[in-house]
């Protein structure tokens, strides 16, 4: 194991960025994400690389608006009412089809809520954030390993799509150390920008990064483009785990931290003879509709686990058609899930009993 | 290990610093001495000595630690009570230091007491499996900036080079010559290498001063 080296889960996110070819980071601190900036302030200084505390959050997002209009890799980082303030941003970002990578490892809300782990800006995330109809690309993590490939991947999936890809972690995931295998994560390049605003050369036409339209009829054209590119992504990007779902008759769903516990239950679950599986989101937007379609299948009953009031079960129940049986598993508030408290559900449900 | 009155345990941010102090309490308690020990952080709002105070309590180990150490109100804040540990020279006090020159700030208020003293040894806990102290320069350049923010300078090292639950012997064996390098470029001894008590045997007679760990501080998910 000489190669790998214990982390913390937001420092693998921040190395990992740097592995992928970001430089320049802008963000403010906020628990429990502030370990992002701490590493970026040491390291960024010593490979050439912006490190910026700004004024906000709201400076920070814009700040990575001007970098990725100049065409390079570029993120930020916060956390949940630190994400809020980004919304505008966000929305900008989306509105001039730039690529951005951002961060939110979330805490209790709403309001300043508390700093222990939450899953509860799930709609926040992949319902849009900002105003306006766009998307972004939604990464899940459940391990610190996961914490760096999901880095990587958003930088690429973000270039690729002229889409801000999130990281939409809980604090668990933040906070917690594991070993990280860096040598293993494999980037491709950045693609060629021709789009970015880097200086004409007097060569070619201007380059415009803009997201006011104010013909309705090219409005109507950019927005209906964009989804024909979200319609590739969904096609294209989603990511899952399956675990033990083959005669799966009781499904969970759970991502994040929760899958992690989800694990312990079913295993149990399974000891005691109960068929029961899980499946993990990875992306949460473009969530895995077909693959919780099919288990629909055979499942008669999905339970999701969430650190919230029950968000993700929206999209677990859209994609089964409501065919199922559907039961909520939660702790908020800063709380987590305990495997005692799934497996009490799974054996609820195996019963038929729906609660 | 020897102990003088006053055990100062600082390193680099997430390098075990709350572990290896709770354990070197623990070992003075076990052989009668009066200690306690004081959470003097200012940077980690989380897995702080305070989740572990029943472990503390059960054990006759005393805790001096802010009022708001593990309520989750994110403040710098330190106790009054800090003060005892210069004052009361009839008691062994262990002080875990906040990570980094950040963390060690909060030691400058009192290492001018500890110094006229003079009954302390300052200690760098070195793990060679964190990113940013992978060798023994970059390891030197954090514990620099360290004793230049906590006004003392480090006494001896202890090589907590850990991967976690995960740790094997082999990944503490790789990490010998490291800390060798750490300790030659500073010139103080390699007090110890401390590892989980379940390594012992694969160890035993394999390093000098292994220095075994039997508390674990209180993780978030244990379950997980």
């Amino acid at each position: 194991m000489a190669d790998k080296v214990l982390m913390k889960g937001n420092e693998a996110i921040a190395e990992a960025a740097i592995i992928a070819g970001c430089r320049h980071y802008f963000g403010y601190p906020i628990t429990p994400q502030t370990e992002v900036a701490a590493y970026m302030a040491k390291k960024m200084p010593k490979i050439g690389g912006t490190f910026l505390q700004a004024e906000s959050e709201i400076a920070a997002i814009n700040m990575v608006y001007g970098v990725s209009s100049a065409g390079k890799r570029v993120m930020t980082s916060s956390s949940s009412p630190g994400i809020s303030l980004k919304g505008e941003g966000l929305s900008y970002l989306a509105g001039a089809d730039l690529p951005a990578f951002v961060v939110n490892v979330q805490r209790g809300g709403p309001g300043l809520g508390g700093i222990q782990p939450s899953q509860s800006d799930y709609f926040q995330s992949t319902r849009g954030g900002g105003h306006g109809d766009y998307r972004m690309i939604v990464y899940a993590p459940a391990s610190v390993q996961e914490m760096a490939s999901l880095t990587v991947k958003a930088f690429e999936s973000a270039d690729k799509y002229r889409m801000t890809a999130m990281i939409l972690a809980d604090g668990t995931m933040g906070q917690m150390m594991e070993p990280v295998d860096l040598a293993s994560l494999k980037v491709n390049p950045a693609p060629e920008k021709l789009w970015a605003t880097t200086g004409t050369g007097k060569k070619r036409e201007h380059n415009i990064i803009n997201s006011l339209y104010l013909k309705p009829e090219e409005l109507e054209k950019v927005n209906f483009e964009r989804y024909e590119r979200y319609q590739t992504v969904e096609a294209d990007e989603v990511m899952y785990e399956e675990y033990l779902m083959n005669d799966a008759e009781i499904c969970v769903a759970a991502f994040g931290i929760a899958a992690r516990v989800s694990k312990n239950a079913i295993n149990e679950a399974r000891a005691r003879g109960i068929k029961v599986g899980m499946i993990r989101p990875i992306t949460l937007w473009p969530f895995p509709k077909n693959v919780f379609k099919k288990a629909a299948e055979k499942a008669h009953t999905f339970i999701s686990v969430e650190l919230s009031m029950g968000q993700m079960i929206e999209d677990v129940k859209l994609s089964t058609e409501c065919k199922a049986n559907y039961l909520l598993c939660n702790r908020v508030g800063g709380m987590i899930p305990l495997p005692e408290q799934v497996l009490k559900c799974i054996e609820n449900a195996a019963k038929g009993e729906l609660k | 290990m020897k102990y003088k009155r006053i055990t100062v345990v600082c390193g680099h941010y997430g390098s075990g610093k709350t572990n290896v102090a709770l354990n070197m309490a623990y070992e003075q308690r076990q052989r009668g001495e009066d200690v306690s020990i004081a959470d003097l952080d200012i940077v980690n709002p989380y897995f702080r000595t305070k989740d572990s105070i029943d472990e503390l309590n059960n054990r006759g180990i005393g805790l001096i630690c802010s009022d708001y150490a593990g309520t989750n109100l994110d403040i710098p804040a330190l106790p009054d009570e800090m003060y005892a540990i210069t004052d009361n020279i009839n008691k062994n006090y262990v002080l875990d230091i906040g990570g980094d020159d950040r963390g060690a700030l909060a030691l400058g208020r009192l290492a001018p007491q500890i110094i006229k003293e003079n009954d302390y040894s300052m200690i760098a806990v070195i793990n060679m499996y964190r990113p940013l102290t992978r060798d023994y320069k970059s390891t030197i350049e954090v514990l620099r900036e360290i004793e230049y923010a906590g006004g003392i300078s480090f006494t001896a090292v202890i090589n907590n080079s850990n991967l976690g639950v995960q740790t094997t012997s082999e990944d503490v064996l790789a990490s010998i010559s490291y800390a060798q390098e750490v300790s030659n470029n500073m010139s103080i001894p390699i007090i110890a290498t401390s590892v989980s008590e379940k390594l012992k045997n694969e160890l035993d007679g394999k390093i000098d001063n292994l220095f075994l760990m039997k508390l674990q501080k209180s993780l978030i998910n244990k379950e997980c």
